[in-house]
């Protein structure tokens, strides 16, 4: 009986690790502030989810190092590490 | 075999409905349990985030009122720029997630048995509770400010009926007519919306009533965006509107409500209009709760917006003390979906990891132009500080094309928050 329940126990971690692992990386879920996820919202502000991970890099550096001009991008990249910018384009280009 | 712990929970749980009836019992499944109180922006954000982090979290909302109405943009409401229902959104999408709502209110928390009271005395257990109660007035903070005196001087600082009420004393004013803003000390919600008031309050006085004057009496002597305001303000309402800061004599002592009469340290002033923002706290069911501290708001840990005073009660949103973070429906979204991430780690028996927080808040000084204040924060010796470097406000010289796109982006932004939230 106590293998079964341990064995459940297992189970959950596993299940548990998989929900973690879909787990947007630091920073990513607070895009969604002004660039839309729900295909119900009309924005010019381009989506994120799907889009091409190289894209979403080059976009965030040249915003940060200035060589793109923003309202507000230039501001926010800024507080970014290149860790940080290519785990959230990693996880955005793997969205839908 | 012994019942597990899980198991006596479900027993428990299948007792109380038993005892409490089918409306409860809806709440009750075998995942985690999560109750949030509180439908605005980091209640509801919250409550789907959860859902979306780990569909087997059980996830209830409690919520007394059937719509929404939201503050971003009401001051365009209060110049006759928009209407209210624009602002008004519903909760049938948060419950086609699989969220249960509970149109009711919290009126207690047990945080060692883990336990919320509704209104009707019934009771509803949790393994996190997750409070976004907002701002409540502070009545009678301000000499002469209690709940009468809104109904003639309005404080318009939740939006609905103040917003309307606001809205029709300023088309009533004859024109000539002196329009005081009272503006409050820090901390207090959305830090640069009296400002933007006093911007479309001088538009709409410009454009409608033209010998009129705004005064705006302020508790403090710098504010958010300040220089772009003022710029702004010389630029297109000089002598029209006049602030006055703490230094000059601009803290509000007291109002006397039949009068419509302002006292400061340095004078009286008679207003035709008066638009009281008083001093505020954390929304009622914190102070029940035990998580607010002496300054009226929630202390809370930045990873996890745990509060740092009961275990188990997460504090999201305007009522907590999010260190940099201003009172935002920006940053409540943001802060929602960090502390959505928290609590399925905790209830899954992860650990969360540290988080990155923006926040991006654009205000109208015309209806065709507007200013932004951006920020970016992590956890830093126990509090959510602003990451060195990064965030700050609109150019100073920027061309009036910027000033325009940033007002469609602003309004592109109020279309994403609320689609988040609720759409």
């Amino acid at each position: 009986m106590h293998r079964v329940v341990a064995a459940a126990i297992g189970l959950a971690s596993i299940a548990a690790a998989a929900v973690v692992a879909a787990e947007p990386p630091a920073g990513a879920a607070a895009c969604s502030g002004c660039h839309p996820s729900s295909p119900r919202v009309t924005s010019p502000v381009v989506r994120l989810a799907g889009r091409d991970r190289a894209e979403i890099i080059k976009a965030m550096q040249d915003f940060r190092s200035g060589a793109r001009a923003g309202t507000v991008m230039d501001r926010i990249a800024k507080g970014f590490t290149d860790a940080e910018i290519q785990a959230i384009a990693a996880w955005y280009a793997s969205q839908k | 075999m012994k019942a597990t712990r899980r198991q006596f929970l479900e027993l428990s749980a299948a007792a109380a409905a038993a005892v409490l009836g089918p409306r409860l019992a809806r709440a009750q499944t075998s995942g985690p349990r999560v109750v949030v109180v509180g439908g605005g922006f980091a209640g509801t954000s919250c409550a789907r985030a959860l859902r979306q982090a780990d569909p087997k979290i059980a996830v209830t909302l409690v919520e007394p009122n059937a719509t929404f109405t939201a503050c971003p943009f009401s001051n365009s409401v209060i110049v006759g720029m928009r209407e209210l229902s624009a602002q008004q959104f519903t909760y049938e999408r948060v419950a086609a997630d699989g969220i249960t709502i509970l149109r009711t209110s919290a009126t207690a928390v047990d945080a060692p048995a883990r336990s919320v009271t509704l209104a009707d005395g019934a009771k509803l257990a949790y393994d996190r509770l997750v409070l976004a109660p907002g701002i409540d007035i502070r009545w009678g903070a301000l000499a002469g400010y209690d709940e009468a005196a809104s109904a003639q001087l309005p404080h318009a600082w939740r939006a609905g009926d103040q917003t309307l009420l606001l809205r029709r004393q300023l088309e009533a004013m004859d024109d000539g007519g002196l329009v005081v803003i009272a503006a409050p000390a820090n901390p207090f919600r959305c830090p640069p919306g009296p400002y933007e008031r006093a911007s479309l309050i001088a538009h709409f006085l410009k454009t409608k009533k033209p010998k009129s004057k705004l005064l705006v009496l302020d508790a403090k002597d710098t504010f958010s965006k300040q220089r772009l305001f003022q710029a702004a303000w010389a630029e297109l309402y000089p002598g029209l509107l006049e602030w006055v800061p703490l230094s000059k004599g601009g803290n509000v002592t007291s109002v006397d409500a039949a009068t419509r009469t302002l006292v400061t340290d340095f004078g009286k002033h008679q207003a035709k209009v008066a638009n009281v923002i008083p001093p505020q706290k954390a929304g009622r069911i914190a102070e029940v709760a035990g998580v607010t501290d002496r300054s009226g708001w929630c202390p809370i840990d930045p990873v996890t917006f745990e509060s740092k005073l009961q275990a188990g009660i997460h504090v999201i949103g305007d009522a907590a003390i999010a260190g940099a973070m201003p009172k935002s429906a920006f940053a409540a979204n943001s802060q929602a979906k960090v502390c959505a991430a928290a609590v399925a780690a905790l209830v899954a028996g992860g650990t969360p990891s540290s988080p990155k927080l923006i926040n991006t808040c654009y205000s109208l000084v015309a209806p065709d132009y507007g200013i932004s204040v951006a920020g970016v924060y992590q956890p830093t010796s126990g509090q959510l500080a602003d990451v060195p470097g990064a965030g700050g406000v609109s150019p100073s010289d920027a061309p009036r094309e910027t000033r325009k796109a940033e007002a469609v982006l602003a309004e592109a932004w109020f279309r994403t928050i609320t689609g988040e939230a609720f759409g």
